[in-house]
């Protein structure tokens, strides 16, 4: 045996080959050829500022510069834009948990009537379409700079998430419990509390833990476009050129997200 | 024994111990105190708390009806942010690729490169989007250079830690029979540990093309190109019913790539 194939090899002249990934190679290498034409095309479309451009160097050595060492000097003022920043994701993350439980039942399919179980899935999809900086900007339109836009955008873009995942886990429920309370005539209201919330509470608390720990980066994120926060403090300071102060600020960010996403994981741990 | 059975029939029955209680207590607590240190706290003009409702009634209003006068100038802003997120997952690739090699367990050189694997991966994805976009429209002005680069920055934290755990979980065992042989680093890495995470690498890079598609909608908002500089555009200058619009087209642009998305999924997986 392993001699017949030791000589098959010289015999047929053949060497063994790696079996290409996609076996056509019409299609292989028409994937080849289309990414090559997209490349070429789209750099020749886009508008690149090549001017520009080739001044980023300097500046980038210029802005770095200024950014070293960062300056701490102004702690206050940091201290202001993240206690802003935490309150803001605390209190959208309270808001939207609560808000997304009746939202979760009526975007569940075993629960809802048809027409409610679309209105809930079209709440659903159009909190989870846009940005939270889009939604945002249109808060800051509406009720104006500060703290207050903040949290009608984070509230929003919590319901999106966690009563999207809600909804399938309350689809998922078992549903014996909900026979045998029925069965012993209890209404909508009791099969609801005693029937379906023991059943979805421990997931909807995790889920609350996860919302409150991306809340926090997300407020960092809406600041930037005058919801309030450490976003607005920070690009008031690159609004002024302070790029040491600015620094700082990001080096605190990234140690505040570290930090929450490590808190939020082990209190899921405890409750998984 | 017996003294022990009428313990257990005597005890009222509760949901929780002693100690689950009073951990219970204190969370509602904290919690309690929290919600009150914040609202009392927080920044908030309150007159604009009970205004809200009012005004946002008010400029879904000014919105209605959508103004499609600015199509074509919309649809090549589209077509500049899905340009943004593509040739930004194209070029991630290249960097992520390497980057997940050093931060894998099993294939990283020595611990060194682990931890300046991690290291990059972490600062990559504790970053946002838009704080990567204003750091580059500093630098090289506004413009598409600089939303490609944002999001670029932010994707490879995403691929190159979802790949290096690919990396963690492949079978060791073509690995070890392919060094047994002889063969070189780079054989090992091209016939043993390539076609085991291919599957996964098209997964994630279909998933992070999705989620680029979605931020790219924002990254005009610093000024970094695509669709978002007309939007903000269009607020600054109160054309509302156009902003409408801007905003129908980024929900079919979320919901078209979404689609498509799903649909390569099931093709190539």
């Amino acid at each position: 045996m392993s001699e017949a194939r030791q000589e098959a090899g010289p015999l047929t002249g053949q060497k063994w080959k790696k079996p290409p990934f996609i076996a056509s190679p019409w299609l292989r290498y028409g994937l080849l050829i289309a990414v090559v034409i997209y490349l070429y095309w789209t750099f020749n479309t886009l508008p690149f500022n090549w001017d520009r451009i080739a001044e980023g160097l300097p500046r980038a050595a210029r802005i770095f510069g200024g950014a070293f060492p960062p300056s701490f000097e102004r702690g206050e003022l940091m201290w202001t834009g993240f206690k802003e920043s935490f309150q803001i994701a605390f209190l959208a993350t309270l808001l939207g948990v609560f808000l997304s439980i009746p939202i979760a039942l009526m975007a569940a399919k075993n629960l809802a009537p048809m027409p409610i179980y679309l209105l809930g899935r079209g709440i659903i999809i159009l909190s989870r379409s846009f940005h939270p900086v889009i939604v945002a900007i249109l808060f800051v339109a509406a009720v104006g700079f500060g703290p207050l836009a903040g949290i009608l955008t984070l509230t929003l873009y919590s319901i999106g998430f966690v009563a999207k995942l809600l909804a399938e886990k309350v689809e998922e429920i078992d549903w014996g419990q909900m026979e045998a309370m029925r069965a012993a005539g209890a209404g909508f209201f009791k099969t609801l509390i005693y029937g379906v919330f023991p059943q979805i509470l421990p997931r909807q608390i995790g889920l609350s833990m996860y919302q409150l720990d991306s809340n926090l980066r997300a407020s960092a994120v809406v600041g930037i476009v005058g919801a309030g926060g450490i976003g607005s403090t920070l690009m008031n300071a690159f609004g002024r050129y302070d790029y040491d102060f600015a620094f700082a600020i990001l080096i605190l960010i990234v140690g505040v997200i570290l930090v929450s996403e490590g808190i939020s994981g082990w209190v899921r741990k405890k409750i998984w | 024994m017996v003294e022990q059975t009428a313990e257990f029939t005597t005890r009222p029955w509760t949901r929780y111990s002693r100690k689950e209680r009073w951990i219970r207590f204190a969370i509602y607590f904290i919690t309690l105190f929290a919600v009150v240190w914040a609202i009392r706290d927080i920044d908030i003009f309150w007159p604009w708390v009970w205004d809200a409702p009012t005004q946002i009634q008010n400029l879904g209003g000014r919105m209605w009806p959508p103004e499609f006068e600015a199509w074509s100038a919309i649809l090549n802003a589209m077509l500049e942010t899905v340009h943004i997120a593509t040739l930004s997952t194209l070029l991630t690739i290249f960097i992520a690729l390497p980057v997940s090699y050093i931060a894998a367990q099993n294939t990283t050189p020595n611990r060194l490169t682990l931890w300046i694997g991690r290291f990059i991966l972490v600062s990559s994805r504790s970053v946002n989007t838009i704080i990567w976009a204003l750091l580059f429209v500093a630098i090289f002005g506004p413009g598409v250079l600089a939303g490609i680069l944002a999001v670029m920055f932010r994707s490879v934290g995403f691929i190159g830690k979802l790949m290096g755990e690919a990396i963690e979980e492949i079978d060791r065992r073509p690995v070890e029979a392919m060094e047994a042989t002889g063969a070189s680093r780079m054989k090992v890495v091209l016939f043993g540990i390539v076609p085991q995470v291919m599957p996964a690498f098209f997964a994630i890079v279909i998933l992070r093309w999705d989620i680029n598609i979605r931020e790219s909608t924002v990254l005009g908002l610093v000024g970094a190109g695509g669709i978002g500089v007309l939007l903000q555009g269009s607020i600054d200058t109160f054309a509302w019913q156009t902003v409408a619009t801007i905003l129908l087209a980024i929900i079919v642009l979320v919901l078209v790539g979404e689609a498509l998305t799903s649909l390569l999924r099931k093709k190539a997986l």
